[in-house]
């Protein structure tokens, strides 16, 4: 609770956001920076489907919001007519990189330039996805044979895996984000704790598998048959045969998503039983 | 609020039974999970819960998300195995169109959730929507072939004759539908616990809105901590309601004090486990989940 209090107080309270003295003196004076500290961020599309931003645009209000108080959108193709890759504070990052396609060699490697924190968004971006099925040899460029996702190009700091990602796990990315960019120390603090795990997953690898259940929990005495991997598979190539996880591996397209979800993978006391203040604090900061 | 470092996150802790005579026929305990989330769902604060019903093979659990009183019923006793809780958690908001979901599990199960709700990863809709979670007290459980070992050679009783299972007193009890009663030291059943459950760090579902179990309260009578605020509206409202009788946990025997110690005889010995993968090979560790 105190964790909560605090946070709101340096939020500005529940309904009373510390933006609104600055709001009121934008009608005034029509300033072209309406809402001091936002972040920059932008919507980097590499070969991806855009779900991962329809998904971004899926938290709804949460986002209108995100966009009101927190975060200025200053580069997505899809949203905005902003051309070149600008700097940026984050870069959500959606798509794996063809490496025949010169153009998008280049942007990925401006990104990394341009931005402060590399958000791979989505399972394109972190593990390949079902571009790993790629093999090339279709028209009219029958030569992109080859993707990798963004991690194998560049250095990425945060994972949002998932095919598609939650909304509710990239909005809460950006608060965080935004918290660990712009809050006070106790902020900054929660922030980076509640970052870590997924910054870890940054750090672990760039391939996702029903396979990562066999290696890295099952094989390491690790699974307790809680069946969550069933339920966070998009392709529902997870069953359950005595309690353990069965996979149809030639249904999984590699998204990495039960991996993530397992509760074996990572589990940060240091977060998960704050759930409750942190929850709050999350839908406080949006209303 | 009291923080304890064995026992979680409560509100208050306190002994209860269900006053549902129907419930209590079939029980494990007190009724309280089963009393709890008919309540709940006559109630409308939840639409939906997932429980653990019998599978196909006697005394094998399954998964089900339940939506009526009756299916909830079909839920009670314990299954000493492995029933993957949270593999309906998201279809429960998907096909069966719940918008609060109810969920009981042991502890693992409640922090499958709890991560789901902060990292949601492919989950959507799941943070949201979870409306209740109902947490039971658990030391270890058993893959099916090992209650089938235990139920069928240690206490050699025929599975499909069983009428109740329950681990007390040091011992694994096997009661028969025809009034039968077969128990084997619990030391016997040491070698078929689920491998996974030797990392485990929580005994009374530190992060269910309610928790509850048998341990620490008299027979037909479960220990119960109200944990959240979520945890703490409704069991006000139930207890208001006159859905359960309740003892402080101070007056009743053998009390918070059993359940604390085999609290930290479980965190400390798989505490020791953990540390002891860190060097587990030569120069090599096995996996920390919580490093």
């Amino acid at each position: 609770m105190e964790l909560l209090n605090s946070i709101k107080k340096t939020m500005g309270g529940e309904s009373k956001p510390p933006q609104v003295a600055t709001e009121k003196k934008v009608e005034a004076t029509k300033e072209t920076k309406p809402v001091a500290n936002k972040i920059k961020l932008g919507h980097v599309h590499m070969s991806g489907c855009t779900g991962c931003l329809v998904s971004v645009a899926d938290n709804y209000l949460g986002f209108i919001k995100i966009l009101d108080d927190y975060a200025d959108l200053v580069y997505s193709l899809t949203l905005a007519d902003v051309r070149h890759i600008p700097e940026m504070d984050v870069a959500l990052v959606e798509g794996s990189v063809c490496i025949q396609d010169h153009e998008s060699v280049e942007d990925i490697k401006e990104t990394r330039k341009k931005a402060k924190v590399v958000v791979a968004l989505g399972s394109c971006a972190s593990y390949g996805n079902i571009t790993r099925f790629c093999r090339g040899g279709q028209h009219n460029q029958p030569q992109h044979e080859s993707f990798l996702p963004i991690g194998d190009l560049i250095d990425v700091d945060v994972y949002i895996p998932g095919c598609p990602p939650s909304p509710e796990l990239i909005r809460n990315v950006t608060v965080m984000a935004y918290l660990l960019l712009q809050g006070n120390e106790e902020q900054k603090a929660l922030a980076g704790r509640y970052l870590k795990p997924l910054m870890d997953l940054a750090k672990r690898s760039t391939t996702g598998c029903f396979c990562d259940l066999m290696n890295d929990v099952i094989n390491q005495g690790l699974c307790i048959g809680c069946g969550t991997c069933a339920a966070s598979c998009p392709v529902r190539a997870i069953t359950h045969e005595f309690g353990k996880p069965q996979g149809q591996r030639d249904l999984c397209i590699k998204c990495g998503s039960c991996y993530g979800a397992c509760p074996r993978s990572f589990f940060n006391f240091d977060v998960i039983p704050e759930f409750e203040a942190i929850s709050e604090m999350i839908a406080g900061v949006l209303k | 609020m009291i923080e304890d470092p064995y026992l979680g996150k409560y509100m208050t802790c306190i002994s209860a039974r269900s006053t549902d005579k129907e419930i209590l026929q079939k029980a494990q305990d007190g009724g309280i999970a089963t009393t709890l989330m008919t309540f709940a769902l006559e109630q409308g604060i939840i639409d939906g819960t997932i429980v653990a019903v019998e599978g196909d093979r006697p005394w094998e659990p399954k998964p089900f998300v339940a939506m009526s009183r009756e299916d909830i019923l079909k839920a009670r006793g314990t299954k000493y195995s492995i029933s993957p809780q949270i593999s309906w958690l998201k279809e429960a908001t998907r096909s069966f169109g719940l918008d609060k979901v109810g969920v009981t599990g042991v502890c693992c199960q409640m922090q499958a959730v709890r991560k789901a709700q902060l990292y949601p990863i492919n989950m959507r809709d799941v943070p949201g929507k979870v409306a209740l979670t109902v947490g039971l007290f658990c030391m270890e459980n058993f893959p099916y072939k090992s209650m089938q070992t235990i139920v069928e050679d240690h206490a050699n009783q025929n599975l499909s004759s069983v009428k109740k299972m329950e681990i007390g007193k040091g011992k694994f009890w096997v009661y028969t539908e025809r009034g039968n009663v077969s128990t084997l030291p619990l030391k016997a059943t040491h070698k078929y616990e689920q491998p996974g459950c030797h990392v485990c760090l929580d005994y009374v579902s530190n992060l269910a809105d309610i928790s509850t179990g048998s341990v620490g309260s008299p027979d037909g009578w479960s220990t119960v901590f109200i944990r959240t605020k979520k945890g703490n509206e409704v069991w006000s409202k139930a207890v208001a309601a006159g859905m359960f009788e309740t003892k402080p946990i101070e007056d009743v025997k053998p009390g918070l004090e059993l359940v604390m110690k085999l609290s930290k005889e479980k965190i400390d010995k798989n505490r020791k486990t953990v540390e002891e993968r860190k060097t587990f090979g030569v120069n090599k560790a096995l996996r920390d989940p919580y490093a």
